[in-house]
């Protein structure tokens, strides 16, 4: 069965996936209002920057950001300056790497909400008073309310299940970046495949409920 | 009448007739410690012979998955003695094909130059966040960075500052990019002709671990491959012992 190892695997991808999903959420927001909301000449290329990781090969994604976040690249030069040391090869490295790497899961699905709403709500809250905060809070957020849920469950499920990024900045080490992908992948190139199995077959129920779960609170037919 | 044969024509002939095998193709599996010699071996090999071998490199732990599961390989050039026997004994590989190709050396790598000393001295200073390691677990030069940790009595003190690379690539990519400050990876990663490419290194005596010797098997797809052969012959040559001296191997 499981191993103590596999078990604090399981523990820190949780960890992971829950940290990214709430600072995906906080984040997102923000971008996918303005994508949603914006005239600019600049959406273009903003919304393509925000959906350049459902694209690129997760090697790419990991071998600049382990480059970039090296003491040697920009963002190292800059974590350095400040005094955080270089992200690669600890836990807050993999939530940054993870919030890029999930982004476009949690920004399209908000956006999509917030387009389907349309101006008419905004404008009647305006007549009746109500300032931009209190017309976020009270009309927007409760109308793009499947959309949050739908970005909630695949921003925390695309982040479970991540593998080349943590593989390439993780340097697999154990209750710090050693999460189930990569933990799975040890055991088949060790040739354990009784314990591979238990954590694969794991992920693979774990998934399935989860958008099971997804699909019946938030049906695509009902969601206008 | 005779039919004449075109001048053209009849000069092909002759040179296809020169050839003394038709050249062929082969599937070859390489660790990838062995990546640089390699391309140089197959690229002096396809001169020498006509022949052709066509390269997949990577850990040895997964070409021993796919290829029980099937893997179009005719080849395997592991990273260790093991794998080999195993496939052989497990009737993938052709029996007695097995040979000792290479014997690993091992070294302590910074990409900083005059950061790692000649003597190792860096290791006990401790004064770095992070030492990388190939997966001792699924690489034997991993396995013989830990090896020879233990006898220096030096294991605990840097255990807690590994990174593990997947294999011995990853491995050398965490120190190249300065991510790692040092890190155990193959001499031949980090030398070309005899030469020290980057960094500052020191080469782990061999005394300090049990000897990386990698073994080169003719796996059963590759068991009638003229190819196949003609490249075990090639990797006994002194031509190709040559090169893989160049590389940092013992032999």
């Amino acid at each position: 069965m499981l191993s103590d190892t596999d078990w604090s695997a399981i523990r820190l991808t949780f960890e992971l996936a829950s940290v990214t999903t709430l600072l995906l959420l906080v984040i997102g927001t923000p971008i996918a209002w303005w994508l949603a909301r914006t005239r600019s000449a600049w959406k273009g290329a903003i919304g393509a920057v925000v959906a350049l990781p459902i694209v690129l090969p997760p090697t790419v994604i990991g071998f600049y950001l382990l480059v970039a976040m090296g003491p040697n690249g920009p963002v190292g030069q800059l974590t350095q300056s400040l005094g955080l040391g270089v992200l690669p090869f600890t836990f807050a490295g993999l939530v940054v790497a993870s919030v890029f790497y999930s982004l476009p899961f949690v920004v399209q699905p908000i956006q999509n909400a917030f387009e389907a709403i349309g101006e008419r709500p905004l404008e009647v809250a305006a007549t009746l008073r109500a300032s931009p905060f209190d017309t976020f809070y009270s009309v927007v957020l409760p109308l793009a309310r499947p959309g949050y849920l739908t970005a909630t469950v695949l921003g925390f499920a695309h982040t479970v299940g991540e593998f080349g990024v943590v593989l390439m900045i993780g340097g697999n080490i154990p209750d710090k970046t050693r999460v189930v992908s990569v933990q799975i992948y040890d055991h088949v190139e060790a040739m354990e495949y009784a314990q591979a199995h238990w954590l694969a077959a794991g992920m693979v129920a774990f998934s399935f409920v989860v958008l099971l779960v997804l699909y019946t609170l938030n049906p695509t037919g009902r969601r206008k | 009448m005779k039919t004449r044969l075109s001048p053209l024509f009849a000069s092909l002939l002759v040179l296809g007739l020169a050839t003394p095998l038709r050249a062929a193709e082969v599937q070859v599996a390489v660790a990838a410690n062995f990546t640089a010699p390699m391309q140089k071996i197959a690229a002096d090999f396809e001169k020498a012979t006509g022949h052709q071998a066509k390269l997949a490199f990577g850990a040895t732990g997964k070409f021993y998955a796919q290829i029980r599961n099937g893997a179009p390989f005719e080849m395997l050039l592991a990273a260790d003695d093991e794998t080999p026997a195993k496939l052989e004994k497990e009737g993938l590989a052709v029996s007695g094909s097995r040979f000792t190709y290479s014997i690993g050396q091992l070294a302590l790598w910074s990409a900083k130059p005059g950061y790692v000393d000649a003597r190792g001295a860096v290791l006990k200073q401790g004064a770095f966040n992070h030492l990388a390691i190939a997966n001792p677990k699924l690489a034997p030069y991993g396995a013989a960075a830990v090896e020879s940790l233990t006898r220096l009595g030096l294991l605990g003190s840097v255990e807690g500052k590994f990174v593990q690379g997947e294999n011995i690539a990853q491995t050398y990519q965490f120190v190249s990019t300065g991510n790692a400050e040092l890190g155990f990876v193959a001499l031949s990663q980090i030398v070309e002709n005899g030469k020290l490419k980057r960094g500052s290194a020191w080469i782990v005596p061999s005394s300090l671990h049990s000897p990386i010797r990698q073994d080169a098997v003719v796996l059963t797809l590759g068991k009638d491959n003229p190819a196949a052969a003609a490249l075990v012959r090639f990797l006994k040559s002194d031509a190709a012992r040559a090169v893989i001296k160049s590389y940092g191997y013992a032999l």
